[in-house]
């Protein structure tokens, strides 16, 4: 489903030339559940981001589903990203602006979905979150496992093939974070979707298929 | 998606109430003197009393003669409107009017301010005076010198009484008393070639109508039979500039314009045009330094607030949003905040304006918010909201999602 060859990353300034991701052969198999762990700042989330077509590499080829999409126009990633990719963030990134109704419709926003449809769609996956009670609330008056919740139904509204979550439980409490983790492992499960997630929780990633390792930009395990 | 955009617009406008109230403000006064402005201006372009068949006349004010070290400019002499402007043939009528005349009249006790104008019998065919009372004076009464006098509703009303009938009564102006043959509505103050408190036959003038000199205070219309037989009036009078002869032997060159309404407002006497080009130009650089300030002030706010969405940004591009929708969005957002500041510069406008016709700084002028210059401050808003969103849009779609998610 992911592939990852030799992939680096280098940050670069004036003075100096950090390498965050060091020839990364990586592959992640469609409906597979993946953690990564690792240290602060061995480039977890780099990888991720480079995964999710918001960074770019260095180095390497990437290829997803078949489709190498390292040489991909600005129009074509944002097309690639939103029917494929759902995104989930430790900090939610949820718009504060926006009800929870219409922050989970927002992928819709960008295909050609009528409003009737996107919010039969939104609807419905905050119905698997278990947060049809809410769809009025704003963001800022719900709790953060709740807000984890909508940033959930927001990544799985367009039905994506591939979730990739960043420390998706990182600033919840045990109890919170196991929820979230448990909706992730049904949508694994039931719907077959590929997760790829960042976690620095070591009971976490025991719930996943698969853990891979980095040390200072480099894959260990 | 425009739902979603309004929502967004609306909700980032109540976040930072003083930011949004200085954008606000900047555009709703802006708009506010540009629409005054406009209407100024739409007063002078559009308000074609008592000149109605303005659009198929040709105005002819000045005349000007240089040589080497010297040069002459003034209106036209009698004489010259006699001996070269009414042989003219390619225009249907002709027209002539002395420039003002300051007087005074004593009307039981009471000092009445009063200007006049001479005026030929023609006048009142081709302007189309609205009367009030009576009708103009004849060729016949022209001719004979006739002291008669057709003026306006403000000078009856003063003179007369307010509303009392003036037809056939006598006005007395220096040592002369003209009988009423008409009231007209007045006049406003930005027809300023046209208006006047008393219009008279010329013939009553002391000017010579046979005198040699080229300069005077008379101008003259020259009305067309049709729009297209325009050109050829001024043609012919090209010609007749091009063979006449100097006034004096001082000068080496003759300038005199047959001129469209517009043209000949604006050219205030200058007749090599220049004047003409400087008004339209100082008028540029002024709307342009009007919409300016207000324009960077939006940019400035605009992109101060980058930062605060940023991760509205990220979350947009990661989700599927182009650079190009999001300029769209941002676009829009500016324009939704342009709008509701022109609903309030439209507000203020009418404020302004009542302000400025109560205090009758322009006499006869009362400047209206009309079509045109509604239509003119919702392009003014659009304009504004285009210009102000744009650089900002195209930056805040070109920050990097990475560096936004972390901001």
């Amino acid at each position: 489903m992911i592939k990852l060859q030799n992939i680096e990353k280098v940050y670069r300034t004036d003075t100096i030339e950090t390498l965050a991701l060091n020839g990364i052969n990586l592959h992640v198999a469609k409906g597979e559940f993946l953690s990564i762990m690792g240290p602060s700042g061995c480039g977890k989330s780099t990888l991720l981001n480079i995964m999710g077509l918001l960074d770019e590499p260095s180095n390497g080829q990437l290829h997803i589903d078949g489709h190498t999409v390292t040489k991909l126009s600005d129009k074509e990633l944002a097309g690639f990203r939103n029917k494929r990719l759902g995104f989930i963030f430790q900090s939610y990134h949820l718009i504060n602006d926006l009800n929870v109704l219409d922050n989970v419709e927002l992928p819709l926003l960008y295909r050609k979905v009528n409003a009737k449809e996107r919010r039969r769609l939104a609807t419905a996956a905050l119905e698997k979150v278990g947060l049809s009670n809410r769809l009025r609330h704003f963001p800022t008056q719900l709790s953060g496992g709740q807000k984890q919740r909508v940033a959930i139904a927001r990544a799985i509204v367009g039905e994506p093939e591939i979730i990739l979550a960043d420390e998706p439980t990182g600033n919840l409490d045990s109890a919170m974070g196991n929820e979230v983790m448990d909706i992730l492992i049904q949508l694994n499960q039931q719907d077959k979707t590929t997760i790829v997630m960042v976690t620095h929780d070591e009971q976490m990633a025991r719930k996943t298929h698969r853990l891979v390792r980095l040390f200072d930009g480099a894959q260990v395990q | 998606m425009l739902k979603n955009y309004f929502k967004i617009a609306i909700a980032v406008l109540k976040r930072r109430k003083f930011f949004t109230f200085i954008s606000l403000f900047g555009i709703s006064f802006t708009l506010a003197t540009l629409l005054v402005l406009t209407s100024f201006l739409d007063k002078v372009i559009n308000d074609e009393y008592p000149d109605a068949k303005r659009s198929r006349s040709i105005y002819v004010t000045g005349i000007e003669e240089r040589g080497k070290g010297t040069r002459s400019s003034s209106a036209l002499s009698l004489g010259y409107v006699n001996k070269y402007i009414l042989h003219m043939k390619t225009p249907a009528a002709i027209a002539f009017h002395s420039m003002q005349i300051g007087t005074n009249a004593y009307h039981n006790g009471k000092k009445i301010s009063v200007n006049y104008k001479f005026v030929n019998s023609v006048f009142w065919d081709i302007m189309e005076f609205d009367f009030l009372q009576g009708k103009p004076f004849s060729a016949q009464q022209v001719n004979s010198l006739d002291k008669v006098a057709v003026i306006s509703q403000d000078l009856s009303d003063a003179y007369f009484g307010i509303g009392e009938p003036a037809v056939g009564k006598y006005l007395e102006v220096g040592n002369d008393k003209y009988r009423i043959s008409g009231v007209v509505k007045n006049v406003p103050a930005t027809a300023y070639m046209l208006n006047g408190d008393m219009y008279i036959p010329y013939t009553l003038s002391q000017d010579n109508p046979n005198e040699q000199t080229y300069f005077g205070s008379w101008n003259a219309v020259l009305l067309a039979r049709s729009k297209s037989d325009m050109p050829l009036i001024q043609k012919e009078y090209e010609d007749i500039i091009a063979r006449l002869p100097h006034s004096d032997k001082r000068f080496t060159k003759t300038l005199s314009n047959a001129d469209e309404y517009l043209d000949a407002y604006m050219r205030a006497g200058n007749q090599d045009g220049k004047s003409k080009t400087w008004i339209y130009t100082a008028l540029g650089i002024f709307v342009f330094l009007i919409v300016l300030l207000p324009v960077v002030n939006l940019v400035n706010i605009n992109i101060t607030r980058i930062m605060e969405r940023s991760s509205e940004i990220a979350v947009r591009k990661a989700f599927g949003a182009t650079a190009n929708t999001l300029v769209y969005q941002f676009i829009v957002e500016n324009i939704i905040l342009t709008l509701l500041g022109g609903l309030f510069g439209l507000l203020l406008a009418q404020f302004f304006l009542w302000i400025l016709n109560g205090a009758a700084l322009l006499t006869n002028v009362h400047l209206t918010l009309n079509l045109t210059v509604l239509f003119t401050g919702l392009l003014i808003c659009l304009i504004f909201g285009f210009l102000s969103g744009v650089y900002p849009a195209w930056r805040m779609s070109r920050f990097p999602i990475i560096k936004a998610l972390k901001a």
